[in-house]
Formats: structure tokens, sequence, C-alpha cells
């Protein structure tokens, strides 16, 4: 094997790769068989962490950066003057397997830019997992991505050998695509994450009947949005990915602040700074909408289309709505305390747990570990100290940010002088 | 008072538990052996390890499997005065029967130390570092904060049951060896990086460079958060992570 010529091809394609967020290697239940290689059962390992923090998990890369289209937010675009490699099929296998036997990985996330056609380029992908699943008996985690405008037979067979399939909607609103990637169109992002959706669906029937049905996907799928390229509000997003989650039954929905690479009058210019924080409060709405019984109009609304910077979106949503408040933590349900700001869903479990014990005061609140700075506002329990003054929403908010110091607090400042 | 010396085995530890409840001791202090030190108030017995007494503790514990896995990580925890929390555990539970009560200060700490050492188990399963010997054996040395090599040698198992692998521990000089059929524990004499390094394969150092390479093309320059960084790879760790380490 030439080292040498591999080392070049990986730095070029890794560095293209990387704006992909997704790092997922769970949720797979792909076991060892007969003695071969890997196991991908288990949660989910971060193996390292890149020095912007972000979790390593799989051999992020890209198969090729050569590409026919030209989408105004993507480096590896035809117009950009970058140098270009691509891997051969078994040197991706080499390298999967190679990182994979010395623990430095879960598996491989494969991604591709669309040269000749995206049929040509969907068969490549799926051949390195199928020779990483037929040939090398390995059952480390894959994550393939979905080429737009490939025909479903492809997906059909992709999902066979990958644990998980993703296509990146990108841009959240179709004439932000119009603008940015007048070359693609919304369907052909459509059309894989349907045929998906519908396989994982038939697989998992059949599987009732006949037990040796191959899996499908088993890690499901998921797609990415870029933020803050095209002047979208957060409600424009939010509600983008609640269609998802629900019409194509997404594993994930992940958020990437934009990251300006390229000089286009059509985007934010080269030095902006990137939107870290709002995609920060994306994402503990995402949160807010999956596993604490949010509804995505209860958190954006006309009237309320962005999410506020300087709090999280729990605490604004209170703020709002405070006839909801205090709670009273020795009887409320489930549903009404994990609505407390400060309280996160394990506090919400250890408080339902304890209290079968006895009453809770603040001293045990404390020691379960609940943010008290936020959540005292909101909340009695046994103990005849609480807020009893009637504080008007700007006046908690005021007092709450006073007694917080957010590492954020340098970026929100300047954000807002904006304004 | 009574103070039982034991060898520091689990077993150990367990027939301790069993001679407190056979001989009904009240005031009385578990001590590991290596932290013994004579006391003249004291009554010091030797517990004499003895499988059959530990198993049948471990029996009587089966309807609080909870409680099992508390004292079993807290064991490997090797907190100093662990095996009197646990003591203090064991018999609030086995009198109350609430063995998720965390009001219990001796619950609460056995769970807090379970915590940490599950904690440490997960990082070792992502630190953990091959590197492929010249008869085809990947070998990995680590210096974990807590004992945690009995409780990761069946994730690895599993993971690599084609190759031939082994795991040090160099802090408590024993390592797991797995060669295809099995995991066994090993000591090995003089075990030493450069030792190692002299058996590693000649492709090693490429595949360790492409790792770096990988390593640094990943990261993005405008995201930069080092103080991030250093929460999820403290660097106490960095000494056996290949990419922490370059060239």
């Amino acid at each position: 094997m030439n080292f040498e010529r591999i080392r070049e091809k990986l730095n070029i394609l890794a560095d293209a790769a990387k704006y992909d967020v997704s790092c997922s290697s769970s949720g797979s239940k792909r076991t060892n068989k007969n003695k071969g290689l890997g196991d991908s059962s288990g949660m989910g390992i971060c193996h390292s962490y890149t020095e912007d923090g972000r979790c390593i998990s799989l051999l992020k890369i890209l198969l090729t950066n050569h590409c026919i289209f030209d989408c105004a937010y993507c480096v590896s675009r035809k117009s950009n003057d970058i140098k270009r490699a691509g891997f051969k099929i078994q040197e991706v296998v080499d390298l999967t397997i190679n990182f994979y036997r010395r623990n430095y990985i879960e598996g491989l996330f494969l991604s591709s830019g669309i040269f000749s056609s995206p049929d040509y380029t969907m068969e490549r992908l799926i051949a390195v997992a199928k020779k990483l699943r037929l040939e090398e008996n390995f059952n480390g985690y894959i994550h393939l991505k979905s080429i737009p405008g490939c025909n479903d037979e492809l997906m059909q067979e992709a999902g066979l050998y990958a644990d998980r399939l993703s296509i990146n909607i990108e841009i959240p609103t179709v004439s932000g695509l119009k603008l940015l990637a007048p070359e693609k169109e919304h369907k052909d992002f459509i059309r894989p994450m349907e045929t998906v959706k519908n396989n994982i669906a038939i697989y998992k029937s059949e599987k009732k009947i006949l037990r040796n049905t191959p899996v499908y996907a088993p890690a499901g799928q998921s797609t990415q949005m870029i933020v803050g390229a095209t002047g979208e509000s957060d409600k424009d997003i939010m509600y983008s990915a609640v269609h998802y989650y629900s019409t194509y039954k997404m594993k994930r929905v992940y958020y990437s602040g934009y990251v300006p690479v390229l000089q286009d009058s059509r985007l934010p210019a080269l030095g902006t700074e990137v939107p870290m924080l709002r995609e920060n409060r994306l994402y503990q709405t995402d949160w807010l909408l999956r596993f604490y019984g949010f509804d995505v109009r209860e958190l954006l609304n006309k009237d309320h289309p962005n999410l506020d910077i300087d709090i999280d979106p729990k605490l604004s949503w209170a703020l709002r709505n405070l006839h909801h408040f205090p709670v009273d933590v020795n009887k409320a349900d489930k549903r009404m305390l994990a609505r407390i700001p400060g309280l996160g869903m394990k506090s919400v479990y250890k408080i339902l747990n304890a209290r079968k014990y006895r009453k809770l005061n603040w001293e045990h609140l404390k020691a379960i570990g609940i943010a008290m700075n936020r959540a005292k506002y909101f909340m009695v329990c046994e103990s005849k100290d609480w807020e009893r003054r009637d504080l008007e929403p700007q006046r908690i908010k005021s007092m709450i940010l006073q007694s917080s110091q957010s590492k954020y607090q340098k970026m929100y400042n300047q954000q807002l002088q904006l304004f | 008072m009574t103070r039982l010396v034991y060898d520091e085995t689990f077993e150990g530890l367990l027939t301790a538990l069993f001679q407190v409840y056979d001989e009904r001791l009240q005031q009385v202090a578990i001590v590991p052996v290596s932290a013994f030190q004579p006391d003249f108030f004291a009554e010091d017995i030797k517990v004499f390890t003895d499988a059959s007494k530990a198993d049948r503790v471990w029996q009587g514990l089966k309807p609080f499997s909870h409680l099992q896995q508390l004292i079993y990580r807290s064991y490997l925890r090797e907190a100093s005065g662990a095996e009197n929390k646990i003591l203090e555990a064991v018999r609030y539970v086995l009198k109350t029967k609430n063995e998720k009560d965390y009001g219990h200060p001796a619950v609460l700490q056995l769970a807090d130390w379970t915590k940490e050492v599950g904690r440490e188990k997960h990082r070792m399963e992502a630190f953990v570092r091959f590197k492929r010997a010249k008869d085809n054996t990947y070998l990995a040395v680590i210096e974990p904060d807590f004992n945690v090599l009995p409780l990761i040698a069946k994730h690895f198992k599993n993971r690599y049951a084609d190759q031939v692998f082994m795991i040090y521990d160099l802090k408590r000089d024993y390592g797991i060896y797995y060669d295809l059929k099995k995991v066994d524990f090993v000591n090995l004499e003089a075990v030493n990086l450069k030792n190692l390094n002299a058996i590693t394969h000649e492709e090693e150092i490429f595949y360790d460079q492409m790792w770096q390479d990988y390593f640094k093309s990943t990261g993005i320059k405008s995201r930069i958060n080092k103080k991030l960084h250093l929460r999820h790879v403290p660097r106490r760790y960095w000494k056996y992570l290949n990419e922490k380490n370059p060239h």
C-alpha cells in the first residue's frame, strides 16, 4: 500500500467531510457474528474529541470530493478551486478495518461528492459497505449518505448493509434551496427519505413473520440542516424539523451552524462568526420536543418566531406561561415536573423515585442536583420557604441572569448589539 | 471495636461480610491488609478468604441485584473506607429492603462510586489504543483511575472476536489477554513502554500517523473550544492516546 498517497487523500477527504455533524454510533443491534470483527449492539462510543469539542466516533470521509453540482454552501462545489481526490473502494475498506482493529473508531461514515450520476455514486458507496459486511465480516457501525436523486432499488440495497442512512436537507426552506442549490430539487431529497422510511416499515413487519428477514438500516435515518445561511427563522427550522421527525420517522435531525468557507454574495461573508449559541438553543428545543413532551407550537409561534438567545427555551416558555407555576414537586405529575426550568429528565426521575420514601425539601432537591438558581422561582416543596413575591417575568429573568454566569455571555451581548 | 483484616480480593470482602453476620459483630470495621496498622484498642481478626462463604453472601444478596452491582463496582473504585460503607449499605438494605433509597448516606455514596466506575469503564472502552505487534497480537497499555479491567473484558472480547489482544493496566500491574477463545488475567514481568515499542509491527507507524492526520483534519478551526475538548478528554488520559502525542 502506498501510505503517503493514502495519507494525502485522507487529509483532503476527511477535511471535506467534517461539516457533517452527525456522529452517532448507537441505536443499532448488530452483534458479532461467526467470530468476525466488530460489534455495534451496545451504546455509542466517542473514541476521541476534536479540539472544537465534537466527538469522533466514526471515520468520517468522502469517497471523493469531485462533484458535478455547484451548491453555494458546500466546500466541494464544482466552481471552488480546491485539491480533489478520490478513494478506491478497497482503500476505504482497509482504512476502516485497520482503524477499527486499533480501537480508534466505532465504524465508518461514508459520504461523497456526486460524480457522473447520482446512481453511479450511490452504487460505489454501497460497494464499500457490501465489501465490509460480506468479505470482511465487519459488524461495526456503517453510516451511509443517500445521494439525492438516486433510484429506489439502490436505496433498498443500501439499507441491507448500512446501520444508518441519512440525507441532508441542508436548507430548511424550499426558497432557500432554490437560491443556493438551483440544480437540486426538493423532491430529490424527499424521495430517498420516503423509500428508506417505507423499507424500514416493510422489513420490520416481515421480520415479525419470518425471523430470518435481514435487518434494514437498524439505526434508522437522520438528516441535517444548515443554520444561519439563508436568513431563516428558528420557527422555520424547527417546524421543518418536526415535519421530518413525524413524516419520515427520523431518528435525529441535526443542526449545523453555517461555517463561512466561501465568498458568495448569497451567503454570510467570510469571517462571520459561526452561530454556535443559536445552534445550541435549537438543540435544546429539539430535546424539549423529543423528551420533555413539549409541542413545537408552545415554543415557537407567530408571536414568538425566534428563540431567546440569552435564556434557554424552557425558561423562556415558563416566563411566558407563569400561570402554570409554582409546581409542587411532591405532587405534580411527570409531565409538569419536566416543565420546570432547571430540571432535566434525570432529576425528574430521581424526584419521582425519592418522593416515594419521604417528602422532599430544598436540601433533598439540592442533593439531587437540580439547577436551583432557575428552578426556585417555579416550584414549592416540603418547606415554608418559597418565592412568595408576585414577580413579573422580566424581573425573574433579570434575577436569574444576574445569578448565573454563562460562558456565552460575551457572545450574546455582542449579538444583541446588532439590533 | 473489632477489625476484620482481609486480603483485598472481592471474595475476601464477601467473606468478611459473612463473618460480620455469622459472629453477630456490632462494633466492627473491615480493613484492607495494605492499610492495616496495629491499634492497641482494637481486636484484630484475620479473614481467611473462603469461596463458599463468599458465594453464600452473594446468593443472599440476589434479591437485591442493584445493590450487588453497587457493591462490586464500589469495591473496584478502591476508595479508602469503601468496605465500611459497603457494610453499612448492606445492613440498611437488608433491614429495610429499600435498595434504591438514595436518601440514605451509605447507599448514596455507593451509588456515586458506582457512577464514577461506570464512567471510567466507558472511558477505557473509548481510550484503549491498540498497537499491532510483529506476531499480530494487538497490545494496549492503560492506567485507569479505578480498577476497571474486569468490567471491560467482555466488551473487547465481543468486539475483537477474531483478534488476539492484550490490555495491560500498568498501575495495578496486571492485564487481560484474549487468545481467540477466552479472556485470561495475566501478570507480566517488566512491562515497559520501550519493550512494547520494540515488538510493534513496522506498519504501525503509518496507521498511527494516519490517525493523527485524521484527528487534525476532522476538526473545525473556526469553532475551536479547548475547554470543551479538555472536559471530554482530560489531560491525565493523554499519555496513551496517540492523537494527543503527535510525533
